[in-house]
């Protein structure tokens, strides 16, 4: 799983921090870590040899600013230069001015291709066209079946006729301007980059239709060998851009940096869920943290930022370490977090969150005996819930619905989060988080400590504050 | 942890969180880059790709269910794929690129001694067939220590050295396909699961023919009911191999339908039930909750499970072992058939799997045909990414 970086590097940055400046021994410790951490995210060995290489002249006599402390700006290099590779120019799809525009679909198989083929078409929907799918692929038994599913799913039409890819292909071309269709999609059978017999198809097809885009769709999860495959269909058929395709996986997707840095075309979508809306153009930030095993930071800071009103947040937040924050405010603020969006989501996005925790199924159900029970309560009592005595637990269980029992629990919980809080607070760096159930938190410390302010993107270099900028996490582990 | 406790923490959390955020901004008074539009990811339900749960009673299922009876075939054809009448060899499927691995064993060779580029050598070799960082240390600390007593003093038998290590890092597995010896009215049941697009459909196929050769009565389950056209796809490799299907209807239970295949070829006293199942994430923990029910049901009388087979696409990554590991938590795999290594794709994922998690590669996807799904030889594998 992600496992976070920023924890990976804890004991060095231990021992960094607070140093004016890093000498070569320790950015050689860093960029071992680093390096490690590109390898398991199957960035390709010699994009990792080059890109180390680049951090290393960066890193070295780094001093310290007022707002990073070394280690966090290694990450920030670190952080910019995938950002970099990832990024720079990102695909515009222009249209043929005599349509249809013209789309090839090529990849291995099994990396996506048909159903990135109806994802493609259905975003084009969306963007006002009127696609046509083709089925070209004849080889894989009922691959034109999927497709034409699929088709029926979006409402777009899909040609395919049995016999010869190429002329199918052809004749798809004919059929989408004899139907006036403005884009034309054509999917393809899967095939090996080393088939010489079934590249030469495949080009013969981009041949035939002269493409204005040719995606090759890679597989999240493709290990080293993508920087192979990406190199050999760019040369048989000029790739303009790449679909990263099972993207919802838990794998880091090193290969989508290897691929834009050997074949210098741009990740122009991603795919990221089952469903057929679940694609999107792709966002090279949030790639870069992903690869590095920071999890979807930027993305969650970005839903935090909508959700929570900042006065509101601020005076909450500060109650919350001063430990008044009441039941009150807990209801007020659970409901700024409902709007961040699937309760579930935002755990997987959280770095450093303990596995447990991650895979735990929250609905957003599951808060609705919790508000219940907080309704049910006075004024007095969300204020201070140690008044809730015999009758008055009574009361408010007949109130919500729910039982005594869990009356209990969630005063009880209440007050135990509200004294860590307080302590988190207050906490001295060293302290150690509460053992057993609440532990889960002190894995948070990478926020406060090495991994929001590393990444360097929105928020700049929060690390400013004593201990942090949301003070004083306990130090994870 | 009970739910609660967990909900509690979370929101604590997240709104420590979000709190910290939207001060850490103000305070910093960083502007926000302009916001893109959200990734889908990020406000992807947890639940977001379910095939919709049917209503399934097993009763009503069954009634959906068809069973799709091939025309009579008293002779078994002659297969129309399988014209190589040989087993392939590693060697020649893997070999067909010329592999950056055997190139740098190649450069090792020629250097004659052994200097501090050979290490490096060798770990980029080990590292580009996606051995991983963890088994390459391993593999390369051990040598370097045995370099060091002078065991190992020229670049040769370092290379052979390390072919045996390799080797013995795979040996000893039981590689076996088990067909278990079951009372009158029980049927043997082997489930393929995997994540999408490795070849489980394929990989199904391809054993039904290899069994029904054998002589064996194979019943098909066509488990995949969330793809479109799945059952279709697996209906194609039923006709080649005159195994009968059963599927359900496309967003049905599957469970229920591996549960009516195993019903289906107990009645006719079939001896074996291929179980297909949709590929899945094997992040998305709903998902695996239902792989869980269909290895539980599959298992129910008359049915017994003795395989389960993880399909891994050699291409696969670092990812291969988290996929391992979620797998077999969920699904108790018995073996991995590693598909697609006729590719330029090394498979070295494997190392980390069987030593790491002790669950051996039982087959290999060599190509396209009947006869390239071979049993797995870790030795021919090993000499093969050496390049002979």
């Amino acid at each position: 799983m992600f496992d976070n970086l920023s924890n990976r590097f804890d004991g060095i940055f231990k021992r960094i921090r607070g140093k004016g400046r890093l000498t070569e021994a320790d950015v050689d410790e860093v960029l071992k870590e680093i390096r490690t951490a590109l390898l398991e995210a199957d960035v390709n060995v010699g994009v990792v040899r080059n890109l180390v290489a680049r951090i290393r002249e960066g890193a070295i006599g780094i001093e310290s600013s007022k707002a990073l402390d070394p280690s966090q700006q290694v990450i920030k290099l670190v952080n910019q230069e995938l950002t970099n590779i990832l990024g720079g120019e990102t695909l515009k799809i222009t249209y043929a001015s005599r349509p249809p525009t013209v789309v090839l679909m090529a990849g291995l198989q099994g990396s996506g291709k048909t159903t990135n083929s109806a994802k493609l078409a259905r975003w084009f929907k969306s963007q006002g066209r009127h696609p046509l799918l083709v089925g070209a692929d004849l080889q894989r038994p009922a691959a034109v079946e999927q497709l034409r599913t699929l088709g029926r799913q979006i409402d777009v039409p899909v040609f395919s006729e049995p016999g010869d890819p190429v002329s199918t292909a052809t004749r798809g071309l004919a059929e989408a301007r004899r139907l006036g269709k403005d884009v034309l999609i054509v999917d393809t059978a899967g095939r090996l980059a080393i088939d010489d017999e079934m590249m030469a198809q495949i080009r013969q097809i981009s041949d035939q239709i002269t493409p204005n885009y040719t995606f090759l769709v890679i597989d999240a999860m493709t290990g080293q060998d993508a920087v192979t495959v990406a190199e050999a269909f760019h040369a048989t058929l000029q790739i303009d851009g790449v679909i990263l395709s099972k993207l919802d996986g838990d794998a880091r997707g090193g290969a989508a940096l290897s691929v834009k840095e050997v074949i210098g075309r741009p990740i122009a979508f991603a795919s990221t869920g089952e469903k057929l809306d679940a694609f999107d153009q792709f966002h090279p930030d949030r790639m870069a943290s992903r690869i590095l095993g920071m999890g979807d930071v930027l993305t969650l800071i970005e839903q935090a930022e909508k959700a929570f009103e900042k006065d509101q947040a601020e005076e909450a937040a500060a109650k919350l370490l001063e430990g008044e924050f009441t039941l009150d405010d807990f209801l007020e603020q659970m409901q700024s977090l409902k709007k961040m969006g699937p309760l579930g989501g935002l755990l997987g996005m959280m770095p450093g969150m303990p596995k447990e925790l991650k895979n735990a199924q929250i609905g957003d159900d599951d808060l609705k005996p919790v508000e219940a029970i907080i309704r049910s309560m006075t004024r007095e009592e969300r204020r201070k819930p140690e008044i809730i005595n015999g009758s008055r637990r009574q009361r408010i269980a007949a109130g919500s619905g729910r039982s005594i029992a869990e009356v209990n629990r969630l005063v009880k919980q209440f007050s135990e989060m509200q004294k860590m809080m307080k302590r988190m607070g207050a906490a001295a760096p060293g302290k150690k988080g509460k053992k057993g159930k609440m532990a889960g938190l002190a894995g948070l410390g990478a926020l406060g400590g090495g991994g929001l302010p590393g990444l360097g993107g929105p928020g700049g270099g929060p690390a400013g504050g004593p201990g942090g900028g949301f003070p004083g996490f306990p130090p994870s582990r | 942890m009970n739910a609660q406790t967990i909900l509690l923490i979370l929101l604590g959390v997240a709104l420590v969180f979000g709190l910290g955020v939207v001060l850490l901004n103000r305070r910093s008074g960083a502007h926000h880059r302009p916001t893109a539009p959200p990734v889908p990811r990020a406000v992807d339900e947890p639940n977001a790709a379910p095939p919709p749960a049917v209503p399934s009673t097993r009763e009503q299922t069954a009634v959906a269910t068809v069973a799709v009876e091939p025309e009579p075939e008293p002779e078994p054809e002659p297969e129309p794929d399988a014209e190589p009448v040989t087993r392939p060899s590693f060697r020649e499927r893997m070999a067909r690129t010329a592999t950056a691995m055997a190139g740098v064993f190649g450069g090792v060779r020629a250097r004659g001694g052994i200097t501090a580029d050979t290490w490096d050598d060798l770990e980029e070799a080990l590292l580009k067939a996606d051995v991983g960082v963890g088994v390459t240390d391993a593999l390369l600390d051990g040598l370097r220590s045995r370099v060091k007593a002078k065991e190992i003093e020229t670049a040769d038998a370092l290379l052979a050295a390390l072919q045996s290590d390799m080797s013995s890092r795979l040996a000893g597995a039981d590689r076996t396909l088990h067909l278990e010896t079951v009372p009158d009215g029980h049927v043997n049941v082997w489930l393929f699961v995997g994540v999408n697009g490795v070849g489980k459909t394929t990989t199904i196929g391809k054993v039904a023919a290899q069994q029904a050769a054998l002589g064996r009565t194979v019943v098909l389950a066509a488990g995949d009911t969330f793809r479109a056209a799945a059952a279709e796809q697996l209906g194609t490799w039923a006709e080649r191999s005159g195994a009968e299907l059963v599927r359900g209807n496309e967003g049905g239970d599957p469970s229920a339908v591996i549960f009516d295949g195993v019903q289906r070829a107990a009645a006719k006293g079939a001896d074996l039930v291929l179980g297909d199942t949709a590929g899945r994430l094997q992040n998305k923990s709903n998902l695996m909750d239902e792989l869980r029910k269909v290895r539980r049901v599959a298992g129910r009388e008359p049915g017994v499970v003795s395989e389960v087979l993880l399909v891994i696409d050699a291409t696969t990554g670092q990812n291969g072992l988290a996929q391992a590991r979620e797998f077999a938590e969920a699904a108790g795999v018995t073996g991995v058939v590693l598909s697609k290594l006729d590719g330029s794709a090394k498979g070295g994922i494997v190392f980390a799997i069987e030593t790491e998690l002790g669950i051996p590669v039982k087959l290999v996807g060599l190509g396209e045909t009947i006869a390239d799904l071979v049993d797995f030889d870790p030795d021919e594998f090993v000499a093969a990414l050496f390049g002979g």
